[in-house]
């Protein structure tokens, strides 16, 4: 029997099979970030070990930097304090470093890629649950805790249960106005917060394989909103592309022979998958979240449920209270007080082309404000190289310096309570960006549009003639 | 890491499903450098108001309810990978945590503290539930050797699931790492051999 991408990768770093079929997995790149990273130094340094290997280690600090006045030292005590303590770390036992200030630094899961560090076939891990996304260019990356962040650093290894494997194809052609945002969100209300929980998916299909490497990483960023362990996409030519060139890309021969191997990368026709679901692209519309988990999202132009069309309809009241919302109405129309541009799933050059093209010439609502947080130091400099900081100010955005920031509100960036944001982020829980906070996950062309009409509306009305023909 | 071993307590009832980490303990508290303390913001904007009193409508301020069993919805400790979830439900008291559904990351966390999460069927969870909310002095016994949940009173007697490593592993109140750090040779064997491009 064939063995599926998600076999192929496995098996290559397994080190041993311990009793009770835990294995023992081999890391090959471990990202670290201020957040989940200080408790598992500390660790380290009580039982008075060191790294197994520190050039395997690229740190960034990103979650609760500031997004203005990054040049100024941090306000906030506690947040310079854990920026200090990655620093300090990481001098102490030599690890690059990207940190504020630095021409590379930006959010985790988005200068990997961007330095040629993620690969197809390798291993990643990092303290952080959106290490998923890595998996569009055929890596096994996922997130762990800190206890395994210290197991990492310890021993370049973690024990592991091997997951269960799943396949999502999606085949056909997306609408006009639809993106990647809308297949992964479509995906998760299909399946539910907790339908890939113990699997590790592959996303497969015409529709992905048509997807530029920025909107691939978008899908499988989210793969742990379905409460999957990861997500991959395998490795073509658009992938290859993409890394040809990269800092950490190899170069020359070793190129090639990178090429041969990652080009054997794919599932085997006759390997068989645990869980296998299959979508088509043309019911997929502009998608909006309308409760307090990324399970609970619909079309934009549908109407929500309502208290008989669920399971547990106290869970859907108790959401929809928090949101300000009444079962089976429509969300057109609702106003919006915020739109946020930004995260490690939407952050990136692409995204802020999608909106810059919409908002060419245009102005943001009055009722809104809008603000775009590029995913990283290089996403900042190209787009002012390619214009799109022009266009974004001329419309009324405001254009922050790179990190987390109102994706999870550990910094200054806090939605206030009660108020909407639309938001290209991967999270509408409870509180996610703000006590209080009522989040609507959309795409970024949808929260381009919503931020000039002030409301909640159906991109696709807004499309001019040019885009449609 | 602290030893598990039978565990005969009341039980906090949270019927909430999808519980997810961000209630757990809210990114805002992830400030902290030290694994200590998180046990303050647990549910913080659940258990709290904007002035910090406590709310009296939530389960964990009912002075009726007690123990170090939580009886949670299904599919607890869904979204981020923030161990701090763990610690916070360790320093609260917390030594298990009983759902029809876990979710993976939180799963792991939790053996890696000592924190036992408890898989049993959701009928059995609905009657755990009901009994619980009735009755706050109903008293859960959770066998980790014998891999057995007992409530006499009501009937329930459930063989959960456990990796047997797992099982050793909190029973002697042992680490991952103890035992990673005992393979290195083998770990450094496969490294030379493994290619990367």
């Amino acid at each position: 029997m064939g063995k599926t991408l998600f076999e192929k990768v496995w098996d290559n770093h397994i080190v041993d099979t311990v009793d009770g079929g835990q294995e023992i997995l081999f890391i090959d790149r471990h990202f670290i970030h201020e957040v989940t990273s200080p408790q598992a130094f500390d660790g380290i340094r009580k039982r008075g070990i060191g790294l197994y290997d520190k050039n395997r280690i690229v740190a960034t600090a990103d979650h609760n930097v500031p997004t203005k006045d990054q040049h100024l030292p941090i306000k906030d005590e506690l947040s310079r304090l854990q920026v200090d303590m990655l620093t300090h770390n990481c001098e102490e036992y030599d690890i690059d470093l990207y940190g504020l200030g630095h021409k590379n630094q930006g959010i985790v899961h988005v200068i990997g890629p961007e330095l040629g560090v993620t690969k197809p076939g390798i291993t990643i891990v990092c303290g952080d649950s959106h290490t998923s996304t890595h998996g569009a260019f055929g890596a096994v990356a996922f997130g762990i805790g800190t206890s395994q962040v210290e197991q990492v650093m310890a021993s370049q290894c973690l024990l592991i249960q091997r997951p269960k494997t799943m396949r999502i194809i999606i085949d056909g052609e997306l609408g006009n106005g639809i993106y990647s945002k809308d297949i992964i969100l479509y995906i998760i209300s299909k399946l539910s917060t907790s339908g890939g929980t113990g699997h590790f998916v592959e996303y497969a299909g015409t529709a992905i394989r048509s997807l530029s490497m920025e909107a691939r990483m978008t899908i499988c960023n989210m793969s742990i909103e379905m409460g999957a362990r990861g997500g991959m996409i395998a490795p073509d030519e658009t992938t290859f592309e993409y890394i040809k060139g990269r800092e950490y890309a190899p170069s020359g021969q070793q190129w090639e022979e990178a090429l041969a191997y990652w080009s054997t990368l794919y599932t085997d026709e006759d390997a068989v998958f645990d869980k296998e679901y299959v979508f088509n692209a043309e019911d997929i519309e502009p998608m909006i979240t309308y409760g307090t988990n990324p399970g609970m999202g619909m079309g934009i132009t549908q109407h929500l449920p309502t208290t008989t069309e669920v399971e547990r309809p106290d869970n859907l009241l108790q959401s929809l209270q928090y949101m300000g919302f009444t079962p089976g109405a429509s969300l057109l129309n609702t106003p919006i007080d915020h739109v946020f541009i930004g995260s490690c799933t939407n952050s990136r050059i692409e995204d802020l082309r999608i909106v810059a093209d919409y908002v060419r010439g245009k102005k943001k609502a009055d009722n809104v404000q809008a603000f775009i947080v590029p995913g990283s130091k290089q996403v900042e400099a190209q787009a002012k190289a390619e214009g799109l900081h022009d266009i974004l100010l001329e419309a009324g955005f405001e254009l922050r310096g790179p990190g987390c920031s109102a994706c999870l509100g550990m910094n200054e960036d806090k939605i206030p309570k009660m108020e909407y944001c639309v938001s290209t982020s991967n999270r509408n829980y409870e509180g996610r960006q703000g006590p209080g906070a009522r989040t609507l996950l959309v795409s970024p062309l949808t929260a381009a549009v919503i931020a000039v009409e002030g409301k909640v509306v159906d991109p696709r009305k807004y499309l001019n003639e040019e885009a449609l023909a | 890491m602290e030893k598990f071993s039978t565990l005969l307590s009341p039980a906090i009832p949270l019927v909430q499903e999808n519980v997810d980490t961000d209630q757990i303990i809210p990114a805002r508290f992830l400030k902290a450098t030290s694994r200590e303390g998180f046990g303050e913001h647990l549910f913080k904007d659940w258990r709290f108001d904007e002035q910090g009193h406590p709310k009296s409508d939530f389960i964990l301020n009912n002075p009726e309810y007690s123990g170090s069993i939580l009886v949670a919805g299904e599919n607890f400790g869904c979204g981020s990978s923030r161990e701090h979830a763990a610690w916070a439900l360790v320093d609260c008291g917390f030594k298990a945590v009983v759902s029809s559904y876990f979710a993976d990351i939180f799963k792991g966390n939790a053996l890696n503290n000592g924190l036992l999460p408890v898989q049993v069927s959701p009928s059995s969870l609905k009657e755990l539930l009901a009994a619980v909310q009735s009755n706050p002095m109903t008293f859960i016994e959770i066998n980790l050797e014998a891999q057995l949940l007992r409530v006499p009173e009501i009937g329930i007697q459930e063989h959960f699931e456990i990796n047997p490593y797992k099982k050793t592993c909190l029973i002697n109140g042992y680490d991952d790492i103890d035992f990673l750090l005992s393979q290195k040779e083998k770990i450094s064997a496969f490294e030379l051999k493994h290619i990367e491009f």
